[in-house]
């Protein structure tokens, strides 16, 4: 008799502990807070297609698969074989004293039990490899497809999103995949199996039973889970507003102290708080309720079976074994329709979670290389760009007919406000975005016509914000060439003016950086940078000068270093430094996203055009010209000429 | 645990519902223990003495019974609903006040990212083991007690053999748990490495393809990943152990029973009817054990959670009114640092300012030069009581400012902070957020001096337009732009800007200064005090005494510099375009002041100065 009186502990909290499931991204805060707290059903849109995809993952492991199904088939069959023994001892064992034959049926349900047992374990022990594998699987797949995929999707998406695809959605799958996928195929097993031996045993108890049991079961959880949908639906809603608020105040926690915005903020809170204490109340409650009915449910069967059963076997329709074993078949009969029910939900989640994955790894790569792509190697270094024309975003043109040639070695100085377009240019240039129109061209062949891992080795990038990754000082550096030796990488470092603060670290090259790098200062990281992009050696570079958070110190050491980096190769320069400019073989001065002028400092000053008032406004305390300029400090001190300028 | 006993007084205004709650669970449980007695009693007297009436009686009982325990139980939901909902709503709101006492200092310490953890997922995690603390946590050790009673009264011989089983399955238990924690803490942390290597890479995407590093990067992936599933599948199968290693010993113990009884009925010293009751008691109390082993792992992790909440609540907010500072309070804007020094931990710690001393007079405008970490940051955070001095004093019109109320105070003090934070809503709402009830053209009017009129006029919904994910997406100097305009629209008698034109270009931030400095209320009003039109009550409480005199010498001295006398102003740059125009530059390094003057002053004078300014300017 393997069934207790109440089911109801199962699904509670039988379930291996929810520690299981992933963490969100970065502790939380960007990724869907509070999906922990209670799982919402989602559906998914195409379920047969994603099923079809999640079983593919599977097939790799056939024999687990085909094992699994066996074992489930037979524990089911034993399981039923449980309560069928326990009856025959009644009734030709103990209620005719058959001893010897009481011990013979015993030591059968002992077998019995411990199959199951071996059975159960063995199946869980494979199934769990399986998911698992599978589950990495899918994570690698996605992880290497996203790797394909050009900025544009990543500019498109939240990062939140995107780790909470490779975190929470694919472990609800493994879930399912480990426990859920077996636990339905037994529950239906259990139902048909049941069922047929219930009539087999006692057809007419049997009726009884199931007719009322499920009947009742489908009746309470149809009523409870309407109720309970639309409960949980208002409760998500409340949830969501109330974790807005949250994030938002206490990411801006010190902006609403220096407002004094406290007790305003406070109300908000207080509001979306008890909008969200009245829809959790009513929906936990409904959903509560599922637990005492299926109880009653359960209850009541009991009573019916020892009720009409007795009634029966008085009537000699029945006997007493058979009374026992129908307490259990009952039990087992009501549990997999549960089971089911809440199944269904989980597996729902999990199917749309799975179809979130497949979305991204379907994602075509709007960016791949041309089929006939050619190898560019050994080039020299010539950069044009012929008329082109670009947007980040369809209908909206950040750049307007640009059209620009350097020789190999220039360097060439990109000028302008802030979203005129500089950085733009170099972000075509990398191929990171395809042009709308127009034509890029290195040593005369157009870009797309190249294959773009080589595209991207020719080209070293040095920007203002250093990503720096996870590992030591070493591993960030080497980063730029990941076959260089110890000695080439301290070569490149001591290029780049990053030796001395290197050495001065704890560990120095050893030393462990983390992703936010909160060890080293702004100018620190750049200059790792600039070592990294010295040891990759490329022929054409993108520099863009940090234009604050620098001390003068470190400043010097960066320019030292990007004019050492620049030696022999054609570089393009976001510049805010007006040594850099004034050094440059040409200057862009983009505006609008146009080249509104261009030349070299003293021919664009001479133009007395945009780049001179920019230059004007900038610098204009450099000393020359009238002696206003020098002045110290009064209101007037702010020349006309920046007004002047203002971009029309 | 701790911890949670000490959470367990929110609990307290719902006292009545988290005592009704587990009695009507007792009542569920109770009904629950009855039945197999009753099913005891139909075999053994009933169907024994064909007493049909007592079979049909005994049948209707059960169910008046179970309709009695559905009324527990649901009784039971109702009020665990309610006690927990309301206990969760009451921590969560007290959580969030406490947060919105707390002063600089200690959002530094508790960081942003894990405070909304705390509001959100440990809050929740808490409320659920109420939940859960005055259902299942009750249910199941009654059960299991219930059910152990039930099974000695059933059968006392019987009974025995619980002295074998209950230790056994516990054993069980004990040993998987054991042996599985551990693992899955170890899979955490493989799952953070997997999510680190992700993070990075979508952070640094630009830096993995510029060098052409997928294929590294997917090396990487993979070797974490496997790790992962390595783990994931040692933990899984050591816990796969549990389920089964409990049927057994359960289905053994039910064996035996089977065996045992059949015996004694055999020997006519039990009834058949005693026997199948029996073994209902034997799987109910050998299943609960089984819950309550699971429900500590669950009380396990949810007292880390109450932990980190108590962490939260314990924390003393740094910087606190004294009884009796001052509410109302209208200052010249003479602002005074006297030899002030601080740290960020407390006096013995290395200190971040080491005895600043210096004066900005009411309507000057004082920049602050200097590398990073040099302390300009920290310094202007005092003024406005972020954090309060370790030592010496900050004075306003020559008031400490700790003796000010600190809402008085942050009132007169318009502050743009160096990451300007947006709040979701319109552009007219962020700016309106100091003073949510400004005219439209007082809103428009600080716009246009903070020079984002402009762009926000290119948005089609200009100030209604939306900002945020869903709106419209704001440049890095935009978003400054707002910020400015925000601490002008309070019409500050203090205006600090920390660094705050960082993202601005060069030119624009030209055209900001100008019309700054061009629109220093004393000038274009030019006797209206403070400037400030919002709430005029507060101006009848100035200070009297000697630093009221000493304001009125200092105001007097200032017109003569400058026709104005209202906004204060200071400063911080990179920039030294920026800081030409100022009235004083404060150079500061490594904590001190090393120079202080005018531009041309410091270019005579301060050597680093001049460094700064050669190597940003160029000889």
């Amino acid at each position: 008799m393997p069934e207790p009186m109440s089911r109801r502990e199962e699904r509670t909290d039988a379930a291996p502990p929810p520690f299981l499931m992933g963490r969100g991204p970065g502790g939380g805060p960007g990724g869907g807070p509070g999906a922990h707290f209670m799982r919402q059903v989602e559906h998914a849109k195409n379920p047969r297609g994603t099923v079809a995809r999640l079983w593919g993952y599977l097939r790799h492991q056939k024999w687990a698969l085909i094992f699994t199904a066996l074992a489930v088939i037979a524990t089911t069959g034993l399981n039923l074989a449980g309560p069928y023994l326990l009856g025959q001892a009644i009734d030709k064992h103990i209620l005719v004293g058959d001893l010897p034959g009481l011990i013979r049926i015993c030591l059968l349900m002992l077998a019995v039990y411990a199959l199951i047992s071996l059975l159960t374990w063995f199946q869980t022990y494979i199934m769990a490899a399986a998911a698992q594998r599978a589950v990495a699987e899918i994570r690698n797949d996605l992880f290497e497809h996203e790797q394909t995929l050009s900025l544009r999707f990543f500019d498109q998406r939240a990062h939140g999103d995107l780790m909470s695809r490779l975190t929470n959605d694919v472990e609800n799958v493994s879930m399912v995949l480990a426990q859920s996928v077996t636990q339905l195929v037994s529950g239906f097993l259990s139902l048909v199996g049941v069922g047929a031996v219930m009539l087999l045993l006692n057809w007419r108890l049997a009726l009884v039973t199931l007719l009322t049991i499920p009947v009742m079961m489908l009746f309470l959880t149809r009523w409870v889970g309407g109720r309970t949908r639309t409960g949980f639906r208002q409760q998500q809603k409340a949830l969501g507003k109330l974790n807005g608020i949250i994030e938002e105040t206490i990411t801006g926690q010190r902006v609403v102290k220096a407002y004094n915005r406290e007790q305003a903020v406070m109300a908000d809170f207080d509001f979306a708080n008890c909008e969200l204490r009245q829809a959790a109340t009513r929906a936990q409650t409904f959903s509560g309720f599922i637990g005492p009915m299926m109880n009653f449910v359960n209850n009541l069967g009991l009573a019916i079976v020892a009720g009409v059963g007795g009634w029966m076997t008085l009537g000699g329709l029945a006997t007493v074994g058979t009374i026992a074993s129908f307490i259990n078949y009952a039990r087992q009969f009501g549990r997999p329709l549960n089971e089911i029910a809440s199944l269904y939900n989980t597996i729902q989640s999990a199917v749309a979670g799975a179809e979130r994955v497949f979305e991204t790894i379907d994602e075509q790569p709007d960016l791949t290389d041309a089929p006939n792509a050619r190898p560019l190697a050994d080039i020299r270094g010539e950069v044009t760009f012929e008329d082109v024309d670009f947007g980040y975003v369809p209908g909206v043109p950040v750049l307007k007919q640009v059209s620009l040639h350097a020789r190999p070695g220039q360097v060439v100085a990109l000028v302008g406000p802030t979203g005129a377009g500089k950085t733009t240019i170099v972000n075509l240039l990398t191929r990171f975005y395809d042009i709308q129109a127009g034509r890029i061209c290195i040593d005369g062949q157009d870009i797309r016509q190249v294959q773009m891992a080589d595209l991207r080795r020719q080209l070293g990038i040095v920007l203002q914000d250093t990503f720096l990754f996870t590992g030591t000082v070493m591993d960030n550096i080497r980063y730029g060439r990941l076959d260089a030796t110890d000695d080439e990488v301290f070569a490149a470092a001591r290029l780049a003016n990053a030796d001395t603060f290197i050495h001065r670290l704890p560990h120095g090259y050893q030393t462990p950086l983390s992703e936010r790098a909160g060890n080293l200062s702004q100018g620190q990281r750049q200059l790792l940078a600039i070592a990294r992009a010295i040891l990759a050696n490329p022929s054409i570079l993108v520099l863009d000068e940090a234009t604050s958070s620098v001390d003068t110190r470190t400043e010097k050491h960066i320019q030292e270093a990007m004019l050492r980096l620049m030696q022999g190769r054609t570089s393009f320069v976001i510049a805010h430094r007006l040594s850099t400019i004034r050094n440059a073989d040409q200057i862009l001065v983009i505006n609008h996203g146009e080249i509104i002028e261009r030349g070299t400092h003293e021919t664009l000053l001479a133009q007395g055009g945009f780049y001179h008032h920019l230059y004007n406004s900038q610098f204009r305390a450099n000393g020359k010209g009238n002696g206003r300029e020098r002045g110290n400090g009064r209101e007037g001190e702010w020349a006309p000429a920046a007004t002047v300028m203002t971009p029309a | 645990m701790h911890a949670m006993r000490k959470l367990g007084t929110y609990l307290r205004p719902y006292r009545h519902w988290a005592i009704l709650a587990p009695l009507l669970m007792m009542l569920e449980v109770v009904m629950d223990l009855m039945q197999p007695r009753l099913i005891q009693r139909i075999v053994d007297q009933g169907l024994a003495n064909g007493d049909m009436p007592l079979i049909i009686n005994t049948g209707l009982l059960m169910i008046g019974l179970a309709a009695f325990g559905l009324l527990g139980g649901g009784g039971c939901v109702v009020f665990s609903v309610l006690a927990s909902q309301g206990f969760g709503a009451d921590l969560r709101g007290t959580l969030f006040g406490k947060i919105q006492s707390l002063s600089f200092g200690n959002l530094d310490k508790l960081e942003t990212g894990r405070l909304i953890t705390r509001l959100t997922n440990d809050v929740t995690q808490v409320q659920d083991l109420v939940m859960m603390g005055l259902r299942i946590m009750v249910r199941a050790p009654l059960l299991m007690v219930g059910s152990l009673i039930m099974a000695i009264l059933t059968s006392p011989t019987l009974a025995l053999l619980f002295i074998l089983l209950v230790p056994l399955v516990t054993a069980a238990i004990v040993w998987v748990i054991n042996k599985s924690y551990p693992m899955f803490s170890e899979v955490q942390r493989r799952l953070d490495a997997v999510n680190t290597v992700m993070q990075e890479n979508l952070a640094g995407v630009r830096v993995v393809k510029a060098f052409v590093r997928e294929a590294h990067e997917i090396g990487r992936f993979h070797g974490a990943n496997t790790r992962l599933m390595d783990q994931n599948i040692t933990a899984a199968q050591t816990l796969a152990l549990n389920m089964p290693t409990v049927m057994l010993i359960m289905n053994v113990g039910v064996v035996a029973a089977i065996w045992l009884g059949g015996v004694q009925v055999t020997a006519g010293g039990m009834h058949v009817g005693q026997v199948i009751a029996f073994i209902n008691y034997l799987t109910q109390t050998l299943f609960s054990i089984m819950m309550v082993s699971m429900m500590t792992m669950r009380i396990s992790r949810s007292a880390a959670s109450a932990e980190r909440i108590q962490e939260v609540l314990d924390s003393k907010p740094e910087v606190v009114n004294k009884p009796d500072a001052l509410k109302a309070f209208a200052p010249q804007g003479r602002i005074a640092f006297e030899d002030v020094s601080f740290s960020y931990d407390g006096a013995d710690a290395d200190p971040v300012l080491k005895n600043v001393s210096f004066v900005a007079e009411p309507g000057q405008t004082v920049a602050l030069l200097g590398a990073t970490g040099a302390g300009k940051s920290s310094l202007i955070h005092l003024i406005p009581r972020f954090y309060d001095v370790t030592e010496g004093r900050v004075t306003i019109d020559g008031m400490d400012i700790r003796d000010i109320d600190e809402t008085a105070l942050r009132g007169k003090i318009g502050i743009a902070l160096q990451e300007s934070v947006l709040f979701s809503g319109t552009i007219r709402d962020n700016i309106r957020y100091g003073r949510p009830d400004a005219p439209d053209d007082e809103v428009i009017a600080a716009a246009k001096l903070a020079q984002a009129h402009d762009f926000i006029m290119s948005f089609p919904d200009g100030y209604d337009a939306i900002v945020g994910q869903r709106g419209v997406n704001l440049s890095g100097g935009q978003k400054q732009r707002l910020a400015i305009a925000r601490a002008l629209l309070t019409q500050p008698t203090v205006l600090i800007l920390d660094d705050s034109t960082s993202s601005v270009d060069v030119e624009t931030e030209a055209r900001l200064q100008e019309a700054l400095a061009a629109s220093q209320p004393g000038r274009a009003r030019p006797t209206n005090g403070n400037g400030r039109n919002g709430d005029h009550s507060d101006d009848f409480s100035r200070p009297t005494g000697p630093e009221a005199t000493e304001v009125a010498a200092t105001n007097a001295s200032s017109v003569v510099r400058r026709p104005s006398s209202s906004r204060t102003s200071l400063i911080v740059a990179q920039r030294i375009s920026t800081v030409l125009t100022a009235d004083k530059i404060l150079v500061l390094d490594n904590g001190r002041i090393v120079a202080e003057g005018t531009h041309a002053e410091l270019m005579e004078s301060s050597p680093i100065y001049r460094e700064i300014y050669e190597s940003q300017m160029e000889r």
